[in-house]
């Protein structure tokens, strides 16, 4: 499938004439150039496909550039290095009146503070977009109370932001960037500032949006169980550079390095993983005891598989075998071995 | 703290040596000979000859085209002046009645705030009708209400100008702190030489004195929008120009709306001085009485504009603080209760003039007048009080004074040079000492080397004056909450009030010369040194004295050990506002005779001798802005010391 955008060996830094110092350092900068140098790379060498319909959820502690990532995708910041495809275009070679256009009509951003416009109520923040587009008022103020029922302020939409609660605040800011219909969905941390029970509210929400618009989405969060409820992919970033790109699962099964496990140590690995992932494909034992589904959470099928004196077998929906799950590989799944990596 | 004292003594040590030697210097080191002189005055005057003289485009001179320009501020002056008092067409459409702007300016209290901004800004309003001094601030508020928009849009567009090019930025901002530091009085001269003695000079001096706070908070407030709201914006896909229409400017408006409030009080302080150029109203008023020792209505005069400055300081507030609310479900009226209830003032007041003259305006035989009464105390103060009053002020300029103005006139230039340059090189090197040593070769080098020492005396006699009443005052009022908002909110009143006001009560008590100069110094300036001191100490963090309450600290050794040395470089920050405020005083004190820099200002003015006034003018900026530079830098490298701010 034709990736959406496509980030290609993207690189940002940080200081007083970035471009002369990436240059002199022939494109690529080791640790090494930059200690003392007065310079922060803030993205390395970043590559990365974001396909169409897919959520894909960049992740890492504070400071490792995932803001900055995701900004130069808008091109809000502009990359020192690297080029950057927009549906196979060139997004570094737009002009800046091309650049409004796209992000006009294809890009839509949330914020992490909500970056709402004090002085305009809920509806013409949400119109916002579309006023600065030109849209007729009459049609623009119809499609803004659109969304706001969309995100479920009905009733709300004549309040003023300071009017309102964070969740409600964000949720103007989640309608204010739906108002265009983007194609594409850049959300920076947006339920950060989020008390937790209103955050899982707003994931819920989120996540039904999403079902019913299937947007291209980059959302950003340093929270491994926010990522895990919401992500197709994750991708884990690490003083500027992308450590590793896959499925939550993939993640804590073959984390790439320590900085990868030890993110995904808290997770509840029972929940995550699921039969298919620690089971030994191919494998056919016997097929006496009733099977285990593959798609089933490890937690759901765990007291089985350990009472059970032999390996049982793994079926798909369609009750064909894909291959076995022992004691043995329930056990390394939850209790992930540390021995071999100390 | 053992290690403050050789740091104080390098700094200090060279300075005194060379006052102890004064008498061995060489004669140049002490006074800055005349031969050194460089012709400041007679540039810029040749500059203002050129440009008064000489034809630029066809015939036209400069100051034809100033003229013209002032021309057009004639328009929205006799505008708001007919409808505020003289009507149009020799009165055949009438004026607003004095009843309806009463109502208005509470219905206008009440929609900004509550039921006590109504009461106070109505009653403020009534005041001005019911003491008979209804035209005169109607011509002062009209020429307030042109000259503050009409700043208000120029410091608007320099703000914005300079926060999209920063070369322009690079050139306003120290220009800003200069205007910000010059008298009053320097503004009046240029204006009187290009444009005349008129209503709309002063009103054109005026715009031209308010304008910097505004460019200044501008600048602030733009450069305060957050930049996850400016990326909203782009993400948008706003145009350069959407963003600062639909972005920037409303998401700055509360900075704004500070910047217009104090181009408002501003406007008023300055439209009461320029009645030297010829402003009719209050000011002029004020200005004819006190020359002519008429205290008693000078006093009265002086309430109204207090009056005045208090409502208009406190709408805008209001204004600024004002948040957008979501309107009401319901009727008309009910979603606009205040637009209604202006409504309804609108026609109840019109149909009241209708049927009576006396609802339009008010005749002179209902008016009350408290000048006797002022006239009164006046007399038992001449009466009573004048032979201690006589002694103080004796014993005050021969103990006090006199000695001091010849020791500050004793000081060699060069001592000063070297304590200025080496705190300045202590706290920031090149950085500080360069900019504070050019003000200072500035004065010194402007041939009023003289005059700046005996500023210099007055302005520090009424400092250290002003500290000893501020910072037991401030300590006082830090004590408790309550006391604490008292003290705000009567500094917040007192601040407003025109500083020409202050000489009233000064002339009444002392009539002229150095003491009465320093005692309205000392009223206006003490304003800021007890703010700050109560500010400071009441902002030290809760946490650290709860530790010390917890180690076993006494309140007096909480106050002495914690709260004062955390506070401190608040408090100086309080001081270099006082300095400022002594310095604008002082300029203005040479109203009632004092021999500084203020007098060469008034002589200019007089005289009409621009680059005089201006010369002098750059003077006192630069020994304000020395002060400033020097202050503001330690505070900031002692909070950062200390760990606050
Ligand atoms: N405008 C800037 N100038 C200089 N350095 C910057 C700038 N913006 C970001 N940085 C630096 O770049 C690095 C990455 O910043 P970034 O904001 O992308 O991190 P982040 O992963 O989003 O962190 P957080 O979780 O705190 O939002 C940080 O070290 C930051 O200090
Ligand atoms: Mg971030």
């Amino acid at each position: 499938m034709e990736p959406k955008i496509s980030c290609r060996g993207v690189w940002k830094i940080f200081g007083p004439h970035p471009e002369r110092f990436f240059h002199t350092h022939g494109g690529a900068p080791g640790p090494d150039a930059f200690a003392g140098s007065g310079y922060i790379p803030a993205v390395r060498d970043a590559t990365i496909d974001v396909f169409p319909g897919e959520i894909l959820v960049i992740m890492g502690l504070s400071g490792s550039g995932k803001s900055t990532l995701v900004r130069c995708l808008s091109r809000l910041i502009e990359p020192t290095g690297g080029e950057i495809l927009f549906d196979g275009r060139d997004l570094l070679k737009a002009t800046p009146k091309e650049m409004i256009e796209l992000r006009r009509h294809k890009m839509g951003m949330v914020f992490q503070h909500f970056a709402l416009l004090p002085h305009r109520t809920v509806l013409h923040n949400v119109a916002f977009p579309l006023e600065v587009q030109g849209v007729a008022r009459a049609d623009r103020l119809r499609r803004a109370m659109e969304v706001v029922e969309l995100v479920g302020l009905k009733g709300r939409e004549s309040y003023y932001p300071r009017e309102l609660s964070g969740g409600q605040q964000q949720r103007v800011g989640i309608a204010r960037s739906l108002a265009v219909e983007p194609d594409v969905w850049f959300l920076d941390e947006p339920f950060s500032a989020l008390d937790p029970l209103i955050r899982r509210e707003m994931q819920d929400e989120f996540l039904r949006l999403q079902n019913l618009l299937h947007k291209t989405i980059v959302f950003i969060t340093h929270d491994f169980d926010e990522a895990i409820r919401l992500a197709d992919r994750i991708a884990i970033m690490n003083e500027g550079v992308i450590v590793q790109i896959g499925a939550a699962a993939e993640l804590v099964t073959r984390p790439a390095n320590d900085y990868v496990a030890e993110f995904t140590r808290e997770v509840p690995r029972d929940r995550l993983l699921t039969v298919a992932d620690v089971m030994a494909a191919g494998a056919d034992p016997d097929a006496g005891a009733a099977p285990v589904e593959a798609n089933a959470p490890i937690h759901d099928v765990a007291r089985r598989v350990l009472r059970a004196e032999a390996p049982l077998r793994v079926v798909d929906e369609n009750g064909v075998t894909q291959g076995a799950i022992s004691r043995a590989d329930v056990v390394d799944a939850l209790f992930e071995d540390r021995s071999g990596r100390e | 703290m053992r290690r403050a004292w050789p740091i104080a003594a390098l700094l200090l040590g060279p300075c005194a040596l060379l006052i102890v030697l004064r008498d061995a210097l060489p004669g140049w080191a002490v006074t800055p000979p005349a031969s050194w002189r460089v012709p400041f005055i007679e540039w810029i005057n040749a500059v203002v000859e050129f440009l008064r003289k000489t034809p630029l485009v066809a015939d036209f001179t400069f100051r034809d085209g100033t003229r013209a320009v002032a021309g057009w501020i004639e328009w929205p002056l006799d505008l708001l002046e007919g409808i505020l008092i003289s009507g149009f067409a020799d009165g055949a459409v009438p004026s607003l009645p004095w009843t309806m702007i009463v109502g208005l300016a509470a219905v206008w209290g009440w929609y900004l705030r509550g039921w006590r901004l109504s009461l106070l800004a109505g009653g403020c309003v009534l005041y001005l009708a019911l003491f008979g001094k209804w035209k005169l601030s109607m011509i002062t508020l009209s020429a307030v209400l042109v000259a503050a928009p009409v700043a208000g849009a120029i410091g608007l567009g320099l703000g914005i100008l300079a926060v999209k090019w920063r070369g322009f930025e690079r050139i306003l901002w120290p220009l800003l702190n200069v205007m910000q530091s010059l008298p009053h009085f320097s503004y009046l001269i240029p204006v009187a030489v290009f444009i005349g003695v008129s209503h709309k000079a002063g009103t054109i001096a005026t715009i031209l004195f308010a304008m910097p706070p505004m460019a200044r908070l501008t600048i602030l407030g733009l450069r305060g929008v957050s930049p996850e709201i400016v990326e909203a914006g782009l993400m948008a896909g706003c145009t350069r120009l959407q963003m600062l229409r639909k972005v920037e400017i409303p998401a700055a408006r509360p900075t704004i709306m500070v910047g217009v409030n104090q181009v408002i009080m501003q406007c008023l302080a300055m439209v009461v001085i320029a009645s030297f150029i010829g402003a009719k109203g209050l000011g002029h008023d004020l200005l004819f009485r006190l020359q002519s020792l008429r205290i008693g209505q000078a006093l009265e005069i002086g309430v109204a504009i207090v009056f005045m400055a208090v409502t208009l300081d406190r709408l805008s507030q209001a204004l600024a603080a004002k948040e957008p609310e979501h309107l009401r479900e319901g009727a008309w009226w009910r979603a606009h209760p205040f637009l209604g209830s202006a409504a309804a003032v609108v026609a109840v007041t019109a149909l009241a003039s209708f049927i009576t003259p006396y609802a339009s305006v008010l005749p002179r035989e209902l008016t009350l007048t408290t000048a006797p009464f002022w006239d009164g105390i006046v007399d038992w103060v001449t009466v009573n009080l004048f032979d201690p009053l006589n002694f103080f002020r004796d014993a005050l300029l021969l103990n006090v004074l006199i000695p001091m103005r010849t020791g500050y006139q004793a000081v060699p230039w060069l001592a000063v040079a070297v304590l200025v340059g080496s705190i300045g090189w202590r706290l920031g090197r090149a950085r500080i000492a360069l900019p504070v040593l050019g003000f200072l070769a500035f004065v010194m080098l402007s041939g009023f080397w003289a005059r700046s020492q005996i500023t210099a005396y007055m302005v520090s006699f009424a400092v250290l004056v002003c500290a000893g009443v501020g910072l037991p005052l401030g300590i006082w009022a830090s004590k408790h909450e309550w006391r604490a908002k008292l003290v705000q909110l009567l500094c917040d009143t007192f601040q407003t009030f025109p500083s020409f006001i202050y000489l009233i009560p000064v002339i009444m008590l002392f009539k002229v010369g150095d003491v009465a100069a320093i005692s309205a110094i000392v009223i206006y300036a003490s304003i800021p040194a007890i703010r700050y001191t109560t500010i400071g100490l009441r902002s030290v963090p809760h946490h650290i004295i709860e530790a010390a309450t917890t180690s076993g600290c006494t309140p007096r050794q909480i106050l002495w050990k914690v709260r004062m040395p955390l506070a401190f470089p608040e408090i100086m920050l309080g001081v270099n506002q006082t300095i400022m405020f002594a310095l604008f005083m002082v300029i203005i004190a040479a109203f009632i005779g004092t021999r500084d820099l203020g007098q060469e200002i008034f002589r200019a003015l007089t005289f009409n001798d621009a680059g005089k006034g201006l010369v002098v003018g750059l003077c006192v900026a630069f020994i304000g802005l020395t002060a400033d530079r020097l202050i503001t830098e330690w505070a900031a490298v002692r909070k950062r010391e200390l760990g606050i701010g």
